[in-house]
């Protein structure tokens, strides 16, 4: 096994709250570029694996290697620093501020040596947050408080400020939950367009099996802790055990 | 050496049962209502002060001696039925759910105003009641004599914290409380009358803090300024203890009523710092206190 | 667009900076020592407003106060050192460097947590205060008669003239805080107060944020006790007790975090209302401040900064239509 390929490998990876196991030896490695969703019923261990890969929580036991260097023990903003980046199920927006100036907090974090005397407002950083609204289409909700703002448009801005530092690596976490089921495809659409043109490795949750089809080129299944199936979509969703534990159950989900 | 080691105890645990009797009512009162009341030291004033007001009364009825407490246990209940309403209903219920520093700002207010509440009614003279103190004479241990009231108020602590723990854990009402202070809205949702609890926990803390002024008063000249140090010594033994947790007040208690005391007798110049000391300590290396588990933030 | 923002608003700063000082000439003396000791105490309250944007209250800031005040007063009886502007450069300087060394230590706390701790901190140092009687203990001690670049005023401009030097600190250090609060760090620290986690996510330090905060609220906390120090030409440790502190933190939330000015407006607001119901009232003051207390907190619950941002909003609208 060449290491050398992999941007993330994630090593014998368990991890129990309790009596509750989230994580029973779990081996995954993602190749730099790949499109990767994660499905499985709640409580598979997911979010777990996301929480853990972005160092929120640490595993008992494993490790997790991003561009061969060990980040299991670093914190989330090390993490973040190291080109990691992620958002969140329900979105981590700045609620009084406008969807503009969260993007102006999301390019500050970005950039090294502040000066205290230089506006956060200057016309660098209003032309790259410009750029960064329009590939989103955030354009008309850019003066407006987020708080005021539909679901679907938190979601992309959630997005789009994880994106500000140029990661490597972006994680969503279910990026079309909380979204009506006429919006989801949209919205997909939209993150798609924003994320293509960069070599960028993006790993997802998502329980829509349609959309995990249509957006990723490889699936993983989680089942209680432990990854059940690992390929194409063909391969994993005509899996036995998929069909089984994680797709039979999506059909009975109520949206 | 056995002496002052006894002594230092017993003048610790007198302390102590003191500061717990205010500290349990601080803790409750924030353990439900998500408050930390700066005008507690208010209400204990108060009480101090309706104590010192009643009981000559109290005697000028020719009323027997012995009952005397029974005067010191109204006047506790009369500031907490007073105050109670006011505070809770009045003022502080606007407040609920809002950032807890800024509720800490309101009830310092409100001690601001009950700080010339008492400077009105009663002046600025001060006022002795030492009569109750002598009705249980004094006790002998070796070679060391103590009052029996001071003793007895360790009973009153035991006795208070007691009824307030097993009233909670084993009436059906305390177990309404406790699911109050678990989860409000839940409790809410399913037909309890959060307003009614609040209220209720309230005046038990008020009752506490009010409680501890009357069966002080004895012990101290009740003035002007009583009440400034008892807000920061009890804060200090809910912090040490946890916010919120009765097992916690009384091991705050025990140690600032035994840190202080040993600080009498050996290093009095650390006396007056010793608490916030402790406090400070517990705060760097515990900053939940003993009793208080962390809680764990959800994304 | 910023250049001139900011270039309006030095303008502007020095512009009321004069009318202040010429003011000052004409106003009855009781009212220059009012004013003063509102710009000492809005320079406390100017850190706790730090602080806040950050998302923190101090309860405690009665500590710095007290080390500034201190700083300045051993610096003229055991130093000699009386030069005014001098004094409260150096207790910024040093009190600064004490929020440095104490940040950290609190940067890890939140909430009632970091109050309660920092309010911990303040009375320690009023026990140690009132226990040193090198220093005065619980009486505290004299100040030296300040002077103004080797001038000593003459007891009728004395108060004038450290009126002077306060307004023209006080314009500066506004001007620099606003720098600051423009600046990326400081919308970092606005974010910070939203959602720490997501700033942590988004690659930055809430931690470092937050002792940057605590060394200016430090700093600016110092130099508010040594201006008050001079002023009263008297230092005690009531200065650190708990009540002084408490006075900063209810001039922090009467003006809110939206704007410097209405910090120093708070504080002249309470210094008025102190000197007038201590006038007029005398026993019943603090019932008074109480009760105004309660009162804005329930009816301008963001501050009266939130009026000024409103108004400043508006005057900004017109001005692009």
């Amino acid at each position: 096994m060449t290491s050398t390929n992999y941007i993330l490998k994630a090593e014998g990876i368990n991890k129990s709250f309790g009596a509750v196991i989230a994580a029973n030896d779990i081996n995954i490695n993602i190749q730099s570029g790949e499109k990767v969703s994660l499905i499985g019923s709640n409580g598979a261990g997911k979010t777990t694996f996301m929480n853990m890969v972005t160092g929120y929580l640490k595993p008992d036991t494993g490790s997790i290697i991003f561009e061969n260097e060990d980040i299991t023990q670093l914190n989330p903003r090390n993490i973040t620093q190291k080109g990691i980046s992620r958002s969140f199920q329900i979105p981590q927006i700045f609620e009084p501020m406008t969807a503009w100036e969260n993007l102006l907090v999301a390019l500050g974090t970005s950039q090294e040596n502040h000066s205290f005397f230089k506006s956060a407002r200057s016309k660098e950083n209003s032309e790259y947050i410009d750029e960064i609204l329009n590939r989103f289409s955030l354009n008309e909700f850019a003066h407006r408080q987020v708080s005021e703002l539909p679901g679907g448009v938190r979601k992309l801005l959630d997005i789009a400020m994880a994106l500000v530092r140029k990661p490597k690596i972006l994680l969503l976490d279910e990026p079309t939950s909380g979204v009506g089921s006429e919006e989801k495809y949209p919205l997909m659409d939209t993150i798609a367009k924003a994320l293509s043109g960069e070599n960028l490795t993006v790993i997802f949750v998502e329980h829509d099996m349609d959309i995990v089809q249509n957006y990723s080129d490889r699936i993983i299944a989680f089942y209680s802790g432990s990854v059940i199936a690992d390929g194409n979509s063909k391969e994993v969703l005509g899996d036995s055990k998929v069909k089984e534990y994680v797709t039979g159950k999506t059909q009975l989900k109520v949206n | 050496m056995f002496d002052e080691i006894l002594t230092i105890f017993l003048d610790g645990a007198i302390y102590a049962s003191w500061l717990f009797i205010v500290a349990l009512g601080l803790t409750f009162v924030f353990g439900v209502l998500k408050i930390l009341n700066i005008a507690h030291g208010g209400i204990y004033a108060l009480g101090a002060y309706s104590t010192a007001t009643l009981v000559p009364i109290f005697y000028s009825l020719g009323m027997p001696e012995e009952l005397v407490v029974l005067a010191m246990l109204f006047s506790a209940l009369a500031v907490a039925i007073v105050i109670t309403p006011i505070m809770e209903r009045v003022i502080l219920r606007r407040f609920y759910g809002q950032d807890e520093v800024l509720i800490v700002l309101v009830t310092y207010a409100i001690y601001l105003v009950l700080e010339d509440v008492q400077k009105i009614i009663w002046g600025m003279k001060s006022f002795y009641v030492s009569e109750p103190r002598e009705i249980l004479g004094a006790v002998e241990m070796g070679s060391l004599y103590y009052v029996g009231y001071d003793l007895a108020l360790i009973g009153l602590a035991i006795f208070c914290g007691l009824a307030l723990w097993l009233s909670l854990n084993k009436t059906k009402s305390g177990k309404i409380v406790l699911a109050v202070i678990h989860n409000p809205e839940i409790s809410g949702c399913m037909g309890v009358n959060i307003n009614k609890v609040y209220l209720a926990a309230f005046f038990v803390g008020a009752f506490f803090a009010a409680l501890a002024g009357s069966f002080t008063a004895p012990l101290i000249s009740v003035q002007v300024g009583i009440s400034v140090a008892v807000v920061i010594e009890s804060f200090a033994v809910v912090i040490i203890g946890g916010l919120g947790s009765i097992p916690g007040a009384v091991i705050g208690a025990l140690i600032i009523g035994m840190a202080r005391a040993a600080c009498v007798h050996k290093l009095p110049e650390a006396e007056i710092f010793i608490m916030y000391l402790c406090m400070a300590g517990m705060l760097i290396f515990r900053p939940k206190g003993l009793f208080q588990g962390a809680q764990a933030r959800k994304i | 667009m910023t250049h001139k923002f900011y270039n309006n608003l030095i303008v502007q700063s020095i512009f009321l900076m004069s009318v202040l000082i010429i003011v000052g000439l004409f106003i009855p003396n009781w009212l220059v020592f009012v004013i003063t000791k509102a710009i000492a105490y809005g320079l406390v309250a100017l850190g706790i407003v730090t602080l806040m944007r950050g998302g923190l209250v101090s309860f405690g800031q009665g500590f710095v106060f007290a080390i500034g005040g201190y700083t300045a007063g051993l610096l003229g009886t055991q130093a000699g050192l009386t030069d005014a502007v001098l004094l409260l450069f150096i207790s910024f300087l040093f009190t600064g460097f004490v929020g440095l060394i104490f940040g950290p230590l609190l940067a890890r706390y939140r909430d009632i947590f970091f109050a309660m701790l920092s309010l911990a901190f303040s009375m320690v140092l009023y026990g140690v205060l009132i226990k040193i009687d090198a220093i005065g203990g619980s009486d505290g001690f004299v100040l030296p008669e300040s002077t103004y670049f080797g001038i000593l005023p003459s007891s009728d401009y004395a108060d004038y003239a450290l009126y002077v030097v306060s307004i023209i600190l006080t314009g500066i250090v506004s001007v620099l805080l606003r720098y600051y609060y423009n600046s990326t760090p400081g919308l970092i620290a606005l974010a910070v107060r939203e959602n720490e986690l997501r700033v942590e996510y988004l690659g930055a330090s809430a931690f470092r944020v937050t002792v940057l905060n605590f060394t200016i609220a430090a700093g600016l906390g110092g130099m508010g006790g040594a201006l008050n120090g001079i002023a009263l030409g008297h230092i005690d440790p009531e200065f650190s007790y708990w009540t002084t502190s408490g006075e900063f933190v209810f001039i922090s939330i009467l003006a809110g975090y939206l704007s410097v000015p209405a910090v120093f407006l708070a504080a002249l607001l309470l210094e008025l209302v102190r000197s007038f119901s201590g006038r007029y009232f005398p026993d019943t003051w603090q019932l008074i401040l109480g009760v105004f207390l309660i009162l804005s907190i329930i009816y301008i619950p963001t501050g009266i900064g939130s009026f000024f941002k409103k108004f400043m909003d508006k005057l900004n609208k017109k001005k692009n239509e």
